[in-house]
């Protein structure tokens, strides 16, 4: 314990170790939070979700912050539903035993200064026959009038304004997301600002009928990390890309830094054929082209991110590493402790796990951490290959998302850049604090 | 990418004296007959190994046989002379066309069997015809595709390569001399950054220079169509190549001149170099002589490794960047299961390493008096 402590007031010294683990502390607290708020099975159904989940989401809108860096407010998304919102009036006139009349008033305000994304109004209607019959007016704040459609409504009708053509025509040529926003007077085509209204008349033919609704305006931001092409909110993959790099790249890191220098300390210690042997595997490992092979893995067997992590930490274990790690062993086997654990009789497993191995643990500490990232970047670019896990959301992914979806084409820069700022923290988090780590426990390097 | 090695193969030991030359003949023919056995059957293994994985351990026949299967039933269906045929007649047929198709593709043969002639072949150099993919040309030869995708590469990678080897070994060498300045503090706090792989700075280069900006292209050799003037066509592909090489050199030059800054520091601390100095020998011999020579080793194995490490491109980025290389081609090689093509690429590559890896040790020898071939546990 005291010698962990010491080691800690070490790495105080060092003001980048201290700034690389205090990154490192943040993301496992991200990890730790998102495993706690939204289990496994959970984030899968959501990332795989459709537009049943997703459907009041917009798409690829920017994420709200960035409306904090210019002067004027884009749209935000506009929810209300008949069955929750209180902004919603419902009204019915008539004889409800026969056919009567039923008048939904939605009531919002509008103070944003761009178009929003697109208009939607999903329908529930409940009848036994006849179905109901919806007129739809659109009230502007200075009060003109929009006749929007009629419809017979289905069990569940969905209307787009943005979609009918008849309504384009009556706004002039102008889409819905426009026409039924824009400021008649203002001289370039600005959106009115105030309190819009949207009448849903329904007639009922049945007493027992009735019509729910639901108005989505979708806007152009949406969220601390904006939505993607599939509307899905980018915090979800964002934060559970989180454990997912964070696991991926200790496991490996661990997985194959471990194995690798126990193969390495018995290589030397058995000497002979056994490390013949082991010399020989690594130089056929060598000469396999490593990303070709996790290439070939995932297009020809699986891509399930836990098989290329064991693929990942088989190839590693034969690496040049071996080389390394034997090197320093070789000048361990000839020191005097060694030998005196022969000479009371230690087996040599006992002097492989409890001589040799811990002797030159503090040395490969630092290459353990530095190479945490490289695994994590592999994850990445696994992904970026389309060879990423299918069903879970990681940062290679959202990368990938973003480049085959013309995000950079479209000026969704948000979507690339939020999982690059992601990985660049995990990189310099353990790569600053193995440096460090590296002038801590050699000390050959400490004066330099 | 950047990392440098810092043992080498062959063993320094103090030169022995009084052997006669006889002894060293033999001595010297009996490790280089080990070191080459053991270096040919490390290939044979690896490029059997990529045969084995590249074919799924023989699955990959089954999805070839599932399409000529597919294939020769489309063919049966679609002709309308053979409309009139009888069902058990058709069937005839088509079992006589596939036995064809499969024969034409060795699929009648055990995949062991198999996969040892593709073995011999692949050793020989005799990298065949490839399945789906074809050069800009039209050829099927194996040969032709990857002599067609070799200088895109080579034109990339060599350029960043060298230009990252030199300015960061000299560089290194400037810095090892000045450590504890602003600069070379200014490299050791930057050399985390080299944590992030070549195609990561690559995205972003795009990001800011051709979205945001557009003052670079996205990605490509040369524009389409390419300028007909040699001088413009050079200066297209300049443009183009600005981006790829400020990815690769961002994403080594902190980490390469760290550790050769380190690694020269170490061999500057030696108690020979404090005596060159003490003997008032000008900074200039000093690094010529006292550090460089015994650097020598490390610095040439780097440096071949690196020159090697070329010839596979590098798959992210070529697709990052759409460069017609060899890297995007071994991609698309994987994509469409055209294992000639894989075998080809990994073939050429093992026997380049192995090469280069035995002319090492000859190399050590004369630029390290130190060095003795065959020495013990040279191996």
């Amino acid at each position: 314990m005291s010698r962990l402590n010491k080691t800690l007031q070490q790495i105080a010294r060092y003001p980048s170790a201290v700034l690389g683990l205090a990154v490192i502390a943040l993301l496992i607290g991200i990890a730790i939070y998102t495993v706690a708020t939204i289990p496994y099975s959970e984030a899968i159904r959501l990332w795989r979700g459709g537009e049943a989940i997703w459907g009041d989401y917009p798409r690829t809108a920017q994420p709200i912050w960035t409306d904090w860096l210019t002067s004027d407010q884009l749209p935000r998304s506009i929810v209300l539903d008949s069955t929750t919102s209180p902004d919603v009036e419902k009204t019915i006139d008539g004889d409800p035993e026969a056919s009567h009349r039923q008048t939904l008033i939605y009531t919002f305000d509008y103070p944003y200064d761009g178009f929003p994304q697109e208009l939607v109004i999903f329908m529930q209607g409940t009848f036994l026959d006849r179905r109901p019959h919806a007129s739809l007016t659109w009230i502007t704040p200075d009060g003109r009038e929009i006749r929007m459609g009629e419809m017979a409504v289905r069990s569940a009708e969905t209307y787009r304004p943005g979609q009918d053509s008849r309504l384009q025509r009556r706004l002039r040529g102008d889409s819905a997301e426009i026409g039924l926003f824009v400021d008649p007077e203002a001289e370039n085509r600005t959106a009115m600002k105030g309190t819009y209204q949207m009448v849903l008349d329904v007639d009922l033919f049945e007493p027992e009928a009735d019509v729910e609704a639901k108005l989505v305006i979708h806007g152009q931001v949406h969220g601390l990390a904006g939505t993607d092409h599939r509307r899905r909110d980018l915090t979800v993959a964002l934060l559970w890309g989180t454990p997912v790099a964070l696991a991926f790249g200790l496991l490996a890191a661990l997985g194959s830094t471990l194995t690798t220098m126990i193969i390495a300390a018995t290589g030397v210690w058995m000497g002979g054929w056994v490390d013949s042997v082991i010399q020989r595997v690594t130089e056929v490992n060598m000469i396999l082209p490593f990303l070709p092979i996790l290439i070939m893995i995932g297009t020809l067997y699986t891509r399930s991110i836990w098989v290329i992590l064991s693929v990942v930490i088989l190839l590693s274990i034969f690496g040049s590493a071996i080389k390394t790690y034997r090197a320093i062993f070789i000048q361990v086997k000839e020191s005097p402790y060694i030998e005196a654990a022969r000479a009371y009789g230690a087996s040599n497993t006992r002097i492989i796990f409890k001589y040799m191995i811990p002797r030159i643990i503090p040395m490969i500490i630092p290459g353990l951490v530095v190479s945490i990232p490289t695994f994590v970047f592999l994850e990445a670019s696994l992904a970026i290959l389309g060879l990423g896990d299918p069903v879970l959301p990681t940062w290679g992914k959202l990368i990938d998302d973003a480049r085959s979806n013309g995000a950079l084409f479209q000026g969704h820069y948000y979507w690339m850049l939020e999982p690059f700022v992601m990985l660049m923290l995990t990189g310099l988090g353990f790569a600053t604090l193995g440096f460090a780590l590296d002038r801590i426990f050699n000390p050959r390097l400490r004066g330099l | 990418m950047a990392d440098v090695p810092m043992t080498s193969e062959a063993v320094a030991v103090p030169r022995e004296r009084g052997r006669t030359t006889s002894s060293t003949f033999i001595r010297v023919f009996r490790y280089t007959a080990i070191r080459l056995l053991a270096l040919v059957i490390s290939v044979v293994f690896g490029v059997y190994l990529t045969i084995l994985v590249a074919n799924m351990g023989g699955a990959v026949d089954d999805i070839r046989r599932g399409q000529i299967r597919e294939g020769v039933a489309m063919m049966l269906s679609m002709d309308p002379d053979l409309r009139q045929l009888s069902r058990a007649e058709r069937d005839v047929l088509a079992a006589e066309y596939i036995a064809i198709a499969e024969a034409r593709f060795g699929l009648d043969q055990p995949f062991i069997v198999r996969s040892f002639r593709f073995l011999q072949n692949a050793l020989t150099l005799d990298l065949g015809r490839a399945e789906h993919l074809t050069s800009d040309s039209g050829s099927r030869q194996v040969r032709q595709i990857i002599l067609e995708r070799l200088p895109p590469t080579l034109v990339l990678f060599a350029t960043a390569n060298l230009f990252l080897f030199f300015f960061s070994v000299t560089l290194a060498l400037f810095l090892s001399r000045r450590y504890g300045t602003f600069l070379d503090r200014m490299v050791i706090a930057f050399s985390p950054a080299s944590s992030a792989p070549s195609w990561f700075y690559g995205l972003f280069l795009i990001l800011f220079f051709a979205a945001m900006w557009g003052v670079l292209p996205y990605g490509g050799m040369v524009s389409a169509p390419p300028p007909a003037q040699t001088s413009a066509y050079l200066l297209d592909l300049a443009r183009h190549m600005v981006l790829p090489v400020s990815a690769m050199v961002l994403s080594g030059i902190f980490a390469s001149t760290y550790s050769w800054r380190t690694f020269f520091l170490i061999y500057s601390s030696e108690d020979y170099v404090e005596m060159a100095k003490a003997k008032g020998l000008a900074s200039r011999d000093i690094e010529r002589h006292y550090i460089l020579r015994p650097t020598l080793p490390t610095i040439i194995t780097s440096f071949a490794l690196m020159l090697i490490s070329m010839w596979t491109g590098a798959i992210i980025l070529e697709t990052v960047f759409n460069w017609p290389g060899l890297g995007r081609l071994f991609f698309s090689a994987i994509n469409l299961y055209d294992t000639p093509v894989i075998v080809g690429e990994t073939v050429v590559y093992a026997y380049l390493l192995a090469l280069t890896v035995f002319m090492l040790d000859f190399v050590y020898v004369l630029v390290d008096p130190r060095v003795k071939i065959g020495g013990k546990g040279g191996a």
